[in-house]
Formats: C-alpha cells, sequence, structure tokens
C-alpha cells in the first residue's frame, strides 16, 4: 500500500539487502559461459535483463550508477570491447529514471514495452562499438536475439521477483 | 504493478545533492564506458588480455558444462539416431563425412606435391599441432563470434596461431590466456580466409557473415565463377593458415559471391588443433597455379 506522505529520504540500502539483486545480475551476465559454441549471435542479454528487472522491481535499490561495475563485470565475459556494458547499461538506467519521473503508475504490459526498448538500444550499441574492433554481420542479424531476449523477460521478471520475496518477507 | 517505490529527496538539500551526485556520476560513466570500448580500436591486445584473464577463471565451470551437454547432445543424437534409421545410419554419415575431409586433404596434398616438385625445392615447415584442446564456450551473447579454447599459453597457445578440427579449419587464436585462448572463428565478419578452389586453384577471399556462413568472393572480377558443391580449401596465402585445409563447400550462389558452409561446424565441434603460424615462403618464384 502507498502511503501519501513524502518519505524520509533513504540513502543507502543496507549492504545485505543488495546481495541477492548484486548476485543475480552478475549470474545473468556468466549465462554465457553455457556451453553452447553459437553460430549466431543468439544467446539474449541476461544480465541487462536481470539488472532491468531488478531495477523495475526495487528503484530503491538499483541507482543509476550501478550500471557501471555491474556493465563491467558483463563486459569481462561477453565478449564485447570493455566499456561496452558500462556505458550501455548506465545509459539504460538512466533512460528508466528518466521514464520515471514521466510515468506515475505502469503494469506489466508498458515494462514489457520498455524492456524491449531498452534492449534494443543496448543491443544496437553494442553492436556499433564492436565495429570499432572489426566486421559486424548485418544488423538485421540481432532480431533473432532481440526477439529471444523480450521473450526471455518474463521468465527473469518472474526470477527477480521471487528473489525479491525471499528477503522481504510480507 | 506497484508505482516506483523511489522516495523523493524532499526538502532535504544533502539528499538533494545525494541523488543529483549519482546521476553525474551515472553519465560520467557511460562517458567513460564509451572511451574505454573506443580504446579497443587502438589497442584490441589490452582488452583480449584482460578478458582471456576472467576466461582462465571461469574455465572450470565451462569445461563441466561442455561435458554435461556433450553426453546431452550424444544422447539426443542417439535417440534422433534411432527414430531415423537406426544407429548404422548415423555412423555411415560420420565415416562419409571423415572420408570426405580426407578426400579433400589428399587431393590438395597431390595438388602440392604437383606443385612442389615444380618448385624443385621444397619448403615445408613441421606440422605437428602445438595443442590439442576443446572449445568450451563462446560468446552467443555478442556480434563477434569467438569461442574459449580449452589450452592456453601454458600449453604454447599464442596469439595468431591457426586452429583446425579433423573436419577443416576453425580459425585462429587472437588472444592466449594462461589454461584458455580465445579463438575468432572463420564465421566471424571480422575475419579473412584466403582460400581456393579445389578443382583448379581458383583463388578467393572467405568472409564470415555472422550467421553461420561464409561469403566466398573471387579475386577478378567479373561473372560468378563459383558453382554449387565447390570445395574451398586454405591456400596459405599472407600466412598463418597452412595451405590445403578444407574450409567450406559452396551452398548458395548470389550475384557477385557465394555462400559457403564451413566444413569444420562450431556447435558440433569438440576437439581442435592448434597449429604453428604458416609462413608464406616469399622469396620463391610464382609459379602458375594451373597445372
Amino acid at each position: 500500500m502507498r502511503i501519501s506522505v513524502v518519505r524520509s529520504y533513504q540513502p543507502a540500502p543496507p549492504a545485505i539487502k543488495l546481495a541477492l539483486p548484486v548476485l543475480s545480475i552478475i549470474l545473468g551476465s556468466l549465462m554465457v559461459l553455457l556451453p553452447v559454441i553459437a553460430t549466431v549471435p543468439i544467446v539474449p542479454p541476461f544480465g541487462l535483463l536481470m539488472v532491468i528487472a531488478w531495477r523495475l522491481l526495487r528503484a530503491d535499490l538499483i541507482a543509476p550508477w550501478a550500471g557501471i561495475p555491474l556493465g563491467l563485470v558483463d563486459d569481462l565475459f561477453s565478449g564485447a570491447p570493455l566499456g561496452t556494458g558500462m556505458a550501455g547499461w548506465t545509459a539504460a538506467l538512466l533512460i528508466l529514471e528518466a521514464i520515471d519521473q514521466r510515468v506515475l503508475f505502469r503494469d506489466m504490459w508498458q515494462d514489457w514495452a520498455i524492456t524491449a526498448g531498452l534492449i534494443a538500444f543496448d543491443l544496437v550499441l553494442g553492436w556499433a562499438l564492436a565495429g570499432l574492433v572489426g566486421g559486424v554481420p548485418a544488423p538485421w542479424l540481432l532480431l533473432p536475439q532481440w526477439l529471444c531476449a523480450v521473450l526471455c523477460y518474463p521468465l527473469v521478471m518472474r526470477s527477480a521477483a521471487w528473489l525479491d520475496r525471499q528477503q522481504t518477507p510480507r | 504493478m506497484a508505482p516506483p517505490q523511489r522516495a523523493r529527496p524532499g526538502f532535504s538539500r544533502r539528499a538533494q545533492y545525494t541523488l543529483f551526485a549519482g546521476y553525474v556520476v551515472a553519465v560520467a560513466g557511460v562517458i567513460a564506458g564509451l572511451l574505454l570500448a573506443i580504446t579497443a580500436r587502438f589497442d584490441p591486445a589490452g582488452h583480449a588480455a584482460i578478458q582471456s584473464a576472467f576466461a582462465d577463471l571461469t574455465a572450470p565451470v565451462a569445461i563441466a558444462g561442455r561435458n554435461v551437454s556433450g553426453g546431452v547432445a550424444n544422447a539426443y543424437q542417439g535417440v534422433s539416431a534411432y527414430i531415423d534409421a537406426g544407429s548404422k545410419n548415423r555412423a555411415l554419415d560420420a565415416e562419409l563425412r571423415g572420408a570426405r575431409a580426407k578426400l579433400i586433404e589428399t587431393r590438395a596434398i597431390e595438388r602440392e606435391n604437383y606443385r612442389l616438385r615444380r618448385l624443385a625445392r621444397l619448403v615445408e615447415g613441421s606440422r605437428e599441432p602445438v595443442a590439442t584442446a576443446r572449445l568450451i564456450a563462446s560468446t552467443g551473447a555478442n556480434v563477434h563470434r569467438y569461442a574459449t579454447l580449452s589450452a592456453g599459453s601454458r600449453d604454447g597457445v599464442a596469439s595468431g596461431q591457426p586452429v583446425r578440427s579433423s573436419e577443416g579449419l576453425v580459425g585462429r587464436v587472437v588472444a592466449a590466456g594462461h589454461i584458455t585462448a580465445r579463438v575468432l572463428l572463420i564465421i566471424d565478419s571480422g575475419n579473412v580466409v584466403p582460400v581456393k578452389r579445389l578443382s583448379d586453384g581458383l583463388p578467393a577471399l572467405a568472409t564470415g557473415r555472422g550467421d553461420g556462413a561464409l561469403v566466398i568472393r573471387a579475386l577478378q572480377a567479373g561473372s560468378n565463377p563459383f558453382k554449387v558443391n565447390d570445395l574451398l580449401m586454405t591456400s596459405g596465402a599472407g600466412g598463418i593458415y597452412p595451405p590445403g585445409v578444407p574450409v567450406a563447400v559452396v551452398r548458395v550462389l548470389t550475384n557477385d559471391a557465394a555462400i559457403a558452409k564451413p566444413l569444420a561446424d562450431p556447435a558440433r565441434l569438440d576437439l581442435a588443433m592448434v597449429e604453428r603460424p604458416f609462413q608464406a615462403p616469399d622469396d620463391l618464384p610464382p609459379v602458375p597455379d594451373a597445372p
């Protein structure tokens, strides 16, 4: 239930509450270790999905700057040039912040649409930055991965929500 | 869905500053990330070295996972072979595949012998593999097609060495960690392999298309000289890849190029051999290619 008084500002959530989100997001980044030698980029960016899910779920736990360290961890394993995730994830969180200031209430479909947009943004950014190192494939090859990620969103969201319920008994 | 839970900072000056500082840090992080990514253009080796170190750390996880998935894939193949036409069919298929690769290699060797006889001067380094290892993971979430090999500098693997399997060319090592190495597969869009047609030695370039296929372009302009089912092998031009390794078979023809399927399917690969970089003998006189 929402209380209609301006709450006092909580400077930072206790470290123990951050453990689950941070661990689950890093676990999402580590999904690339799945033993599949992919001939096409098809594996959804689970780390990014997880960070967006947590941010939509618990805005108080994920500050916009959290994308810097978490994105860097993702870069270490994703094979993208270092800094791609740092920039992309933080930008995604800032965009979410901006959306939050304009939209008061959201439903599941809006969340899904926002996620789809952010994933598309980050995939295109990653594609553009990967082009700096070497040749990149045609941009339409990003579509299957994007679709895969969008379809995986409810699953990731449910996992994040389940984890959240474990630490905040109601 | 509950509305956003972020509390407004209220009238506390300190809280407002903290929130604002958070935004400033985040924007600075975006810019720093972009700059860092741009440095990859000038120092890809540095980026690769850092990423290799972390690939080393997670190698045990990937190896264990690969074992499990190998078992699952084998079980799946076994079941599907039974459903299709019994296990004999599968065995014959595997044998045929091996024989085809062998045949290509034999013809390549035959051709090379012919050329070497004409040269009357044998220049051939040793073709002993540096290491034989397994491909344990790949960057499936990224547009570049890297695979992780379970051998590193400890086993003598170094950047620039070609990687092949018994079926054909796989790629080349771009970064070597201590116990793992990163392999740029030939299907990556940034990888160019000089090839030639097996039948007549027509030179061409094979570039990855990013979707598991290769684009083959002939060096000479004009009409498309390729035919479906043309076999391509490395030509050894430019070094790195030793000549005579089977690469791909042409599947589809387009206006000015051919789309080929790599003979070594990375998804099915298990063992791969790392070889020494081939050095093209550049002091030799040019030889007409057609016999």
